[in-house]
């Protein structure tokens, strides 16, 4: 791993380097639970999704739901990693009220994939490598909530028995920034590929962080492991307060205890959970009521052959094809959608010219109000269209701007637009140059000015542009400009 | 009306078909017999509303002659079932209110099959027990006494309720549960017949699991025929325990009666104990003698691991039943006992809930498991039993079956070895090698001691191969004409 | 390896049972034979043995990805000691 010194944090002793792992949960996009019938759509009944196998009455049995199988597998070729033939599932075993077997069915020591690498390209245009080393399939637990009755906690079981993926990086990501970078690309990557929602508010991904720091060089220090974040800027905010919390105990004199924490989201801050745990002791064994999972290689072969292109073999597409810059290729690649946005925008148009209104108006406008792109008042035809329409010189740039915002607020395509508005360019040569002529008997001064200073040239661009509303073609009145005021052309 | 006392399930079901009994006769009869008998304290629970109805409809089913395998048999059935809208506690307070909604796997099929049901059987706690003495509801008293005592004692276990009521003649055929040994070794104290099939020839669903590696449903009844048919109806493959085997079921009854002329048997040496009975030596040369005399080849052969089978199944089972159990907190079902916060309410509803035995058993299974212990204890056994199943392998190279005894010793009097959890636990040492390698074990009664008490004779088939066990055990049983039966003093 | 009360009594809260103080002696005496009895398995060379996975030589069975089960509330709080409205309880839990 490249050291990247840039990250350093300063402190009261000099300089600290934070170090971050994430293991995170990802629902498997399935109908059904892992291991039983009952469905796992968000935001049933109280326990109306729960089958007798996932409150765990006495005699139940798990079978394991195959499709959540093939979503696993996909999902580790998606993270180029290594798929495992056989597999193992255990039972880790621990009380709590949302657990109802008091086990959860998990993998431990063979999980179903092992190591893989993810890239995360960051806003200064460096890219880093970070290291998967295993995903495994699990139960989720069910949901407990605190505050719907004064003396008791309610026990909700619809989430009991989801299939979950952790996904367990290494420890190679150095800062908050990088931590929540890592957790978008690996969500873009999920999307890509349709075996997870990524749904944080519905808690479809969420992510233990752990952090440490050290002294450059030095060995790892001893981690605190924050459970449970669930948006990917809490994930930066938390890494950036523990690591912090971290320095000022170990310069105060402390040492860090290891220990899983809580993050409160409204006050930005991790604090040791209040119920004490005993050292965890989770009994893994071989959950006895299941096989080895086993597979032949054929099956990865047929799901390999079904993956769509991914983000990353997208972004070197877009640059090697299309000619756009890695930076822009990586935002229109960082979810499917966009990309397919995109895509449509570009088909048979110039494709920098159409990212860069994708990545420009279109996105500022998104951003303003607040829309993500399948909402976008802008459909990717009309903004096709309104490309067309300045290659074509019906409209100049100036004016794409204007029609533009007509479009977001109308959902009008821009050709009725520039016809009902009479927004169509001039690029009759009379009426241009008799624009230029006013302009330049108005202002014999500047005229002589202009002499000496060619640059002055952009003034008069622009007194001709206002004169004609804008509507003159750029090209046109340059041409013109530069004759009648005997510029170097 | 038959005669209950030499009535078979066989005999039954062909009386039924040619209607020289009704089921509601034949069902009324049996319930003034579980009424009569409620000192042994083999039923739990008692449906003979639910009994009468089914047997109505069986008998609508016969005139119809839409008859299953077991139309309008009355049957019991071991707590350890769920049974939809009948108690089950599996003998424990923990479960002491639990009503299944739902019908385990295998008593379904037999009530699809025609069976009738008159109840509940005792057992021990969880299955955790060779006596019936870890119920939660009192032990079941054998209906067997020694020539000339009264002492009470017991029936074996965990399917010790099973095997006394059949035994009693409460019910033609009882469905029991073999973790270890809790089909096979109560049959052999209680003198009648029960077969622990393949793991995986019935399903598990349904069943309260006690170690899920090892836990097999099967039949106790008066005689292998009976066991035959009975199996029939419980096995096959089930799409909801992934464990259960998606292998066709033959036709057991029909493999009765085709003698053993020509079959090899096996005789382990190493299950002769150092101490063993000189009256369960003697059964088994006998029958080592009647199947020579029926024209098998008896030859020697080793199971070098066999002492180790015991020590291996007192981890792994306690360690697959302390995750098992961990689902019984006082949350969802079964016994609650309050308490400050919810760690506290689960310490004392499975305090307040288990038994000493299951608790021990629980103690024990967390130990093995916890960190640091895992590969000392857990993961030598699981290792061990490789060794076992591979020893059982090797020997079905020589030969078709092996030949056993059963059991240790004879039934033993209530309390006698409740102080002492390892002299209990030998009650199994021939019966637990079979479950450790997931073989069918047939157990089959072979003779009396001098005080009059059954004894059984074990044989041990390949996988799946339940049809050599009918076969051979009906030989024993021709050769053993085993006629004892209990005097009913409880009546 | 042999256990004393301070194991009985991290075991048992591992296990979730509340054994009484006076019971963690004689239960650390009753697993201390259960245990020295089991340990005749370290005469056993097994460095080369294969832990059985399971006695059933099958392929794990598979389900479809089809929701077929569920909606049966009512049944599973039939035998809840404590339900209210469809919820399991439990005495609050602070994290």
């Amino acid at each position: 791993m490249t050291n990247r010194t840039g990250k350093l944090i300063e402190g009261a002793t000099g300089k600290w380097e934070v170090v971050i792992g994430l293991e995170v949960h990802a629902q498997v996009l399935s109908k059904a639970k892992l291991f039983s019938g009952a469905a796992t759509a968000f935001g049933a009944a109280p326990n109306a999704q729960v089958s007798l196998v996932d409150a765990a009455m006495p005699g139940m049995l798990p079978v394991i739901n195959e499709f959540c199988v093939e979503q696993a597998i996909r999902t580790g070729l998606g993270l180029n990693a290594k798929i495992n033939l056989v597999s193992v599932f255990d039972r880790k075993n621990y009380f709590y009220p949302d657990l109802p077997a008091g086990y959860q069915i998990s993998q431990y020591k063979q999980p179903i994939v092992g190591e893989g690498v993810v890239l995360v390209d960051m806003p200064n245009g460096e890219t880093i490598e970070v290291g998967i080393e295993r995903l495994h399939l699990e139960q989720d637990a069910g949901k407990s909530s605190h505050d719907m009755h004064p003396s008791l906690s309610f026990v909700d079981l619809n989430r009991s028995g989801i299939a979950l993926m952790e996904i367990v990086s290494r420890p190679d990501l150095r800062s908050g920034e990088e931590a929540a970078a890592y957790l978008k690309k690996l969500r873009t990557i999920l999307r890509y590929l349709g075996t997870c929602d990524g749904n944080m508010d519905e808690g479809s991904m969420r992510a233990d962080v752990n952090v440490s720091v050290r002294k450059p060089g030095a060995e790892y220090g001893t981690r605190c492991e924050i459970k449970n974040v669930n948006s990917m800027r809490f994930v930066q905010i938390a890494a950036e307060y523990e690591a912090r919390r971290q320095i000022d105990l170990i310069e105060g004199g402390g040492k860090v205890e290891q220990e899983t924490r809580l993050f409160d989201s409204r006050t930005g801050e991790t604090r040791t959970m209040r119920s004490k745990e005993e050292a965890h002791d989770y009994r893994y064994f071989p959950d006895p009521d299941l096989l080895p999972l086993e597979f032949e290689q054929a099956l990865i072969d047929r799901i390999k052959a079904s993956l769509p292109e991914l983000p990353d073999a997208r972004k070197q597409r877009y640059v090697s094809q299309f000619g756009l810059s890695p930076y822009d290729a990586g935002v229109l690649v960082s979810d499917a959608e966009t990309a397919a946005y995109y895509e449509e925008v570009a088909k048979g148009r110039d494709p920098k010219i159409a990212a860069n209104w994708v990545t420009g108006d279109l996105f500022a406008m998104l951003n303003r109000l607040n829309l993500s792109i399948t909402q976008s008042p802008v459909s990717a035809a009309n903004l096709g269209a309104l490309i067309d329409l300045i290659a074509d010189n019906t409209i100049s740039g100036r004016i794409a701007k204007d029609v533009f915002q007509i479009m977001v607020e109308t959902r009008d395509a821009p050709g009725a637009i520039v016809e009902a508005r009479g927004l169509r360019q001039v690029t009759d040569t009379s009426a241009i140059e008799a624009a230029i002529d006013a302009v330049i008997a108005a202002n014999p001064d500047k005229v002589a000015e202009v002499a000496a200073k060619p640059k002055m040239a952009g003034w008069f661009v622009g007194q001709v542009m206002q004169k004609t509303g804008g509507k003159a073609n750029p090209a046109v009145v340059n041409q013109l400009l530069a004759k009648k005021l005997n510029l170097p052309g | 009306m038959s005669d209950l006392a030499t009535l078979t399930l066989a005999g039954a079901r062909d009386a039924l078909r040619r209607k020289k009994i009704s089921s509601r006769e034949l069902t009324t009869s049996f319930i003034k017999e579980v009424e009569g008998a409620r000192g042994l304290n083999a039923f739990v629970t008692e449906t003979p509303e639910l009994a009468l109805d089914m047997a109505t409809r069986a008998d609508a089913r016969l005139s119809r002659g839409e008859a299953g395998i077991l139309e309008g048999v009355p049957l019991g059935i071991k707590d350890l079932f769920c049974t939809k809208g009948v108690k089950t506690t599996a003998g424990s307070k923990i479960l002491g209110n639990f009503v299944p909604t739902y019908e385990s796997t295998v008593t379904r099929q037999m009530f699809d099959a025609g069976a009738v049901m008159l109840g509940k059987l005792n057992m021990d706690e969880f299955a955790m027990g060779s006596s019936n003495e870890t119920s939660a509801w009192g032990p079941v008293i054998s209906p067997w006494r020694r020539k000339g005592s009264n002492t009470p004692l017991v029936p074996g276990g965990s399917s010790g309720g099973s095997a006394a009521a059949v035994s009693a003649r409460l019910c033609l055929g009882a469905t029991g549960t073999d973790t270890g040994g809790s089909i096979r070794q109560p049959a052999a104290v209680a003198g009648i017949t029960g077969i622990k099939p393949t793991y995986g020839r019935c399903s598990r669903w349904g069943i309260v699991a006690f170690a899920s590696s090892l836990d097999q449903a099967g039949p106790m009844a008066h005689t292998v025929r009976d066991c035959a048919i009975m199996l029939q109806a419980m096995s096959g493959h089930d799409p909801k325990d992934s464990t259960s085997a998606p292998i066709a079921v033959p036709d057991f009854e029909a493999a009765i009666g085709k003698g053993v002329k020509g079959m090899r048997v096996g005789i382990p040496k190493e299950y002769r104990l150092d101490g063993m009975p000189s009256e369960i030596e003697a059964l088994w040369a006998q029958g080592i003698a009647w199947m020579k005399d029926a024209g098998a080849e008896v030859i020697d052969v080793s199971l070098p691991h066999t002492k180790y089978a015991l020590p291996a199944y007192y981890i792994v089972a306690p360690a697959e039943a302390s995750s098992n159990l961990a689902r019984y907190d006082g949350v969802r079902y079964g016994l609650r006992v309050n308490g400050d916060d919810v760690i506290d309410l689960y310490e004392k509803s499975r305090a307040a809930g288990f038994g000493r035995e299951v608790q021990r058993r629980i103690l024990i299974g967390t130990y093995v498991l916890s960190a640091g212990y895992y590969d000392a204890y857990y993961l030598r056994a699981q290792k061990i039993r490789t060794l076992i199943a591979r020893d059982f392998e090797q020997a079905f190279e020589k030969c078709d079956m092996l030949l056993t005894p059963t059991s240790p010793s004879p039934a033993f009097g209530i309390g006698e070895k409740t102080d002492d959890p390892i002299s209990m636990y030998l009650n199994d040492v021939f019966t637990v090698t079979v479950n450790l390698a997931g073989l069918p074990g047939i157990s089959v009664p072979a003779g009396v001691n001098n005080e009059g008490l059954p004894l059984g004779l074990q044989l041990i088939g390949r996988a799946f191969d339940e049809a050599t066990l009918f076969r051979a055990g009906q030989v024993i049983e021709d050769a053993a004409a085993f006629k004892a039966r209990p005097d009913s003093w409880w009546k | 390896m042999s256990v004393d009360e301070k194991t009985v009594r991290k075991v048992a809260k591992l296990a979730r049972l509340a054994v009484p103080e006076e019971r963690l002696a004689p239960m650390a005496g009753e697993l201390n034979k259960i245990l020295a009895w089991v340990e005749q398995l370290g005469e056993l060379d097994i460095k080369n043995v294969e832990p059985m996975t399971s006695v059933a030589k099958m392929r794990l069975m598979r389900r479809a990805d089809v929701v077929n089960d569920g909606n049966i509330a009512d049944d599973l709080m039939k035998n809840a000691p404590n339900a209210i409205d469809n919820y399991f309880t439990v005495p609050k839990v602070v994290e």
